[in-house]
């Protein structure tokens, strides 16, 4: 290693200010952002783990790929292309200063005559009046000419369009500039803190107030983009900031509090506004300020940008009626609790906690099925653009919530509040689902005249009722039989039959019918013996609703359409009870909505860097590609002029101007 | 002596009397909106309106033909809108509203002029005949007045079918794919005029076609026709600018693509005859790119202006900016080999030609396959 220390510094330098080394990094750069557009980024960890598996989980968080824009290695791109543009500006800066002010002028007969650009032109004028009509001439044109007497003559040097080379300038400084004021907008703070152990990311769930200090970041943080949360009643004086699988607590310079969080709907149910109602205190309590953000109107007090970013339940309180499936009694329970909150429920199947996670104060659904194309040919041609969205209708509120059993497993339920028509019924609608991926299954249970499901829920319990099937077998047996065969075999056959289907019915549907059908029953006669049971079943049921109406003191049910639709629906709901996984249903009787508004809180001390060096780019590329640099000399001896022309750029614009420029010589030398 | 070498007369001293007509007319309707619709209009709407005047004229009398289609697209608009007496049903019986210049008839009729276009081109490029070459110059410019009277009147409907409905039809897909179309087209006829040239309107108006036949697929089957009303998130006179900056960029991508095919083929000898000088095409080409690249500069910074209002930040590195950004690293790379390395030929054609698959992939592909913020133009 004898190679003098010097040259490698400047073999980096060399490196560094070349244009191959620029692009290399612009590509590595636009490759690496390709990934970030590809993987989901920012998302709970725990979705990366399961789509990508442990092996590759591990290798692409050691890779940052999680968040690739504050990766290590890609902030480390960043910094390589703000030296290597730098380098690249003082490395031609100062020629190009100098090319800017040069007319070159020390350009000598022999050289204009080697350009590719020339043209000669015989004259009879003295040199010094060709030389000030043809500097009058190319000032004329936009030049500015430098007239010089040289041996025997003059030679007028000009040039135009200087400001091409400012322009390369300012486009490349204003590169650094935004690249720099985006550095300062990013977490580069943190990660030195990190690092250094001072701060460290908080992964627990646990209350804001309790997150250490080595989580918290102080209000003179000067750049942060972090999120919160406020309930309508309620203030904030932090935000919080996603990062990798935690997050970090950033304390506000003052308290958000949130007076009123609104939505505004077009005629068609699509949000048309969403808005809230701040007031700013000082952390003495006193108030600053009051105003009203929306979506593109955000609130910048003390350098902090408030932003509108989302909407979620702040907490609605929900009053409720559990009904118990399973059990033989039509009584409902009162449950009181409220979204975000969790409630203990003890039911005769284990101990269960209700975990209320939204609410929803209405819901559109597209009622119509299928989005029809619009109409006919003609109708499109000459046609309207007038939506026609009679389909969307508000169906009213739901709230969601978990319900985790003693083993911690838990199932997702969405309840809608009012009633749905369906096939030109009436239905309270349940829905279920095993995971956030799933759609929900449905249960729906039939509406009386009255519009309750108290006669399904009275049903339903005398039909679970094991004491009550020898009275229904008997009412139904009766029911059946010409009055000679009551008290024969025949009968007593029958009351079996009907309390077997009851009794399968209870333990579980359907299903349990099919079942035993098919074991018991060869399968030729299947289809039949199905179509049996299931005679008996609806007509046993029909007793049944007879003697729920009679033990709550109602009148017998009426024989028509709507008692038969009642009874085969109950029949279906119950058989969906059971693979419905919950033994409860919860009614939402009553609600007192609180709405919560998403707030993002910024501060951005680079944004003005990067809006200048913006500026300073469009003004760059406009004299880059919009002024055209072009240098003329005119060599003028007696008899004789020597016109040459050159630009860094051969377009076909250059090849008119010198032609222009030629034929301008040929007149002002006759 | 002097004489035969006028010197360049001043700016104001070269205008005739018409572009002094059309800057009054573009004046007097700047000034009339102004006073009949300033009090439903923010202040930077207004300042978008005022910076209109003096930038439509100016763009007349430096590209003089636009001033005859700013008159004529202006004059059947307003005719149209005089038609609908204030109700929409009107559509459906005023002969023509309902044949002719309702918004979505005129978009139509745009796109079957544009077909025809194409083919007249095609015709005119083969049998080497000017005249139906001119014919397809012409028709290229009825389909572009055309397109304009449709997306004007759109404008209009909007806000007949409710006054917090109503916005400027450049906020959805089938919108924006209009809006290309015009673009596009309004760039190649301003440089088909340059160059004196019309052969390269063939392979021009071939990527117009294709936007055309995407906008009657999405209407026939998707009835992406609809006026939908603006989430909150495109409520902003942002809008206004951000959406029109960054179509002149893909307008100017696209056409350098279609001339980069154009000169690859004559390159190797096909239609070389029929189309014009390699270099005449290598031009055009380069300058396409150049005013694209110019204004998908602007139309980047804007909508990040726009980001950091609506979103929180003026780089969220959400798929559609970072695609963005590799657009414009893409065509800063171009133009940086052809400028500083002085690089022409079939490479930079090549060049052009796979940078239009990157484009059309941050245009539509972004929308398709990624999700982020920029989810407003789903199909």
């Amino acid at each position: 290693m004898n190679t003098p220390p010097h040259s490698f510094g400047k073999s980096v330098f060399e490196l560094m200010s070349s244009m191959r080394f620029a692009i290399s990094l612009l590509s590595i750069l636009a490759v690496a952002s390709i990934i970030g557009t590809v993987l989901k980024q920012a998302e709970p960890y725990n979705n990366y783990l399961i789509q990508l598996g442990p092996f590759w989980f591990e290798v692409y968080e050691k890779l940052g790929l999680y968040d690739v824009y504050q990766a290590f290695w890609f902030l480390l791109i960043l910094a390589f292309l703000i030296v290597s543009v730098s380098v690249c500006i003082t490395r031609n800066a100062p020629n190009f200063a100098r090319e800017i002010k040069s007319f070159r002028e020390h350009v000598t007969e022999q050289s204009l005559n080697a350009f590719k650009h020339k043209h000669e032109a015989a004259t009879a004028h003295p040199p010094e009046a060709l030389a000030a009509s043809a500097q009058r001439y190319l000032e004329g044109q936009g030049y500015k000419v430098k007239n010089l007497p040289r041996e025997g003559g003059v030679l007028l040097a000009a040039k135009a369009g200087s400001w091409n080379r400012l322009g390369y300038f300012l486009a490349h400084s204003s590169i650094v500039m935004i690249l720099i004021g985006g550095l300062m907008d990013g977490n580069l703070i943190f990660k030195v803190q990190q690092i250094l152990g001072y701060k460290k990311i908080e992964t627990r769930d646990i209350p804001q107030s309790q997150v250490p200090a080595i989580s918290r970041l102080t209000p003179s943080n000067p750049s942060f983009r972090g999120s919160v949360q406020i309930p309508e009643g309620s203030s904030a004086d932090v935000a919080f900031l996603n990062v990798a699988d935690g997050y970090l607590v950033q304390e506000l310079p003052f308290t958000v509090g949130l007076k009123q969080f609104r939505i505004e709907h077009y005629t068609t149910g699509q949000p048309k506004s969403f808005e809230s109602d701040l007031e700013l205190f000082d952390h003495s309590g006193k108030k600053i300020r009051e105003a009203t953000i929306a979506v593109n109107h955000p609130l910048i007090h003390d350098g902090v940008a408030i932003y509108q970013a989302s909407f979620a339940d702040g907490g609605t309180r929900l009053t409720l009626r559990g009904w118990n499936l399973f059990s033989p009694s039509s009584e409902y329970f009162d449950v009181a609790g409220s979204v975000h909150q969790n409630t203990e429920l003890t039911s005769a199947a284990g101990k269960y906690t209700i975990e209320f996670t939204d609410f929803r104060p209405f819901n559109i659904e597209n009622m119509g099925g299928e989005v029809q194309p619009a109409g006919d040919t003609m109708s499109v041609l000459g046609g309207s653009p007038v939506s026609d969205k009679k389909h969307l209708r508000n169906v009213g509120p739901s709230f969601q919530y978990k319900l985790r059993d003693a083993r911690g497993q838990a199932l997702e339920f969405s309840n809608y509040m009012l009633p749905l028509e369906l096939d030109g019924r009436w239905y309270l609608m349940s829905g279920v689902r095993e995971s956030p991926n799933d759609a929900f299954r449905y249960m729906r249970m039939p509406l009386d005249a009255g519009g309750d499901i108290d006669s399904f829920m009275r049903l339903r319990g005398v039909l679970l009722n094991a004491a009550l099937r020898p009275e229904i077998a008997a009412r139904f047996a009766r029911q059946a039989l010409p009055e000679n065969a009551w008290n024969t075999e025949i009968e007593a056959k029958l009351k079996f039959s009907a309390t077997q289907v009851l009794a399968l019915f209870a333990e579980g549907g359907f299903q349990s019918l099919g079942k035993f059908i098919e074991d018991k029953v060869p399968a030729a006669e299947g289809e039949k013996a199905a179509g049996t049971y299931l005679r008996i079943l609806e007509l046993t049921a029909f007793e049944a609703l007879q003697i729920a109406n009679r033990q709550n003191g109602l009148p017998p049910p009426k024989i028509d359409d709507a008692t038969g639709w009642l009874v085969r629906d109950t029949l279906n709901s119950m058989s969906d009870m059971f693979v419905y996984g919950a033994p409860v249903y919860l009614q939402l009787a009553q609600y007192d909505e609180v709405k919560a508004s998403g707030l993002q809180l910024t501060r951005s001390p680079g944004k003005n860097v990067v809006y200048f060096g913006s500026l300073l780019l469009t003004l760059g590329v406009f004299f880059m590609l919009y002024v055209r640099e072009r240098r003329v000399w005119l060599r003028i001896k007696p008899g004789h002029a020597l016109l040459a022309m050159s630009s860094a750029k051969h377009t076909i614009d250059f090849e008119k101007e010198f032609l222009r420029h030629t034929q301008a010589l040929d007149t002002l030398a006759k | 002596m002097e004489l035969a070498l006028n010197q360049p007369a001043p700016l104001l001293k070269r205008l005739s009397w018409f572009d002094w007509l059309f800057s009054a007319i573009v004046a007097a309707g700047g000034f009339y909106t102004l006073s009949r619709f300033g009090e439903y209009m923010d202040i930077y709407e207004k300042g978008i309106l005022l910076t209109a005047i003096p930038a439509i004229s100016v763009f007349g009398w430096f590209w003089k033909p636009f001033r005859v289609l700013f008159i004529v697209v202006g004059a059947i608009s307003l005719f149209s809108i005089s038609q609908y007496q204030g109700s929409l049903a009107r559509m459906e019986e005023a002969f023509f509203l309902k044949y002719l210049i309702s918004s979505q008839a005129a978009i139509m009729w745009m796109c079957a002029l544009f077909g025809l276009a194409t083919l007249s081109y095609w015709a005119g490029l083969l049998s080497r005949s000017e005249f139906t070459l001119k014919t397809a110059s012409a028709l290229t410019w009825s389909a572009v007045a055309m397109g304009f009277i449709g997306l004007m009147v759109r404008w209009y409907e909007s806000y007949l079918i409710g006054t917090d409905v109503g916005h400027i039809p450049v906020s959805n897909l089938y919108e924006v794919f209009v809006l290309f179309s015009l673009i596009t087209a309004m760039m190649y006829l301003y440089y088909e005029a340059r160059s004196q040239t019309r052969q390269m309107g063939a392979f021009v108006l071939l990527i117009i076609s294709a936007a055309v036949g995407f906008i009657l697929w999405y209407t026939f089957d998707r009835g992406a026709h609809e006026i939908q009303p603006l989430v909150p998130a495109l409520k902003s006179w942002w809008m206004k600018i951000h959406v029109p900056a960054n179509f002149i960029g893909y307008g100017g991508f696209s056409i350098a693509a279609m001339l980069g095919v154009a000169y690859l083929l004559a390159q190797r000898g096909i239609l070389a005859t029929r189309l014009p000088k390699l270099e005449v095409i290598d031009d055009v080409m380069y300058k396409s790119i150049a005013v694209g690249f110019a204004f998908f500069t602007i139309a980047t910074i804007l909508g990040a202006m726009w980001a950091a209002e609506a979103w929180g930040g003026y780089w969220s590195w959400d798929p559609k900016e970072t695609w963005a950004l590799i657009v414009w690293l893409n065509y800063a790379a171009w133009l940086h080999i052809r400028l500083v390395k002085g690089l022409r030929g079939p490479m930079l054609a090549w060049w052009a030609v796979v940078g239009l698959f990157v484009t059309t992939f941050a245009f539509i592909g972004v929308n398709m396959f990624l999700s982020g913020l920029h989810s407003y133009g789903t199909l």
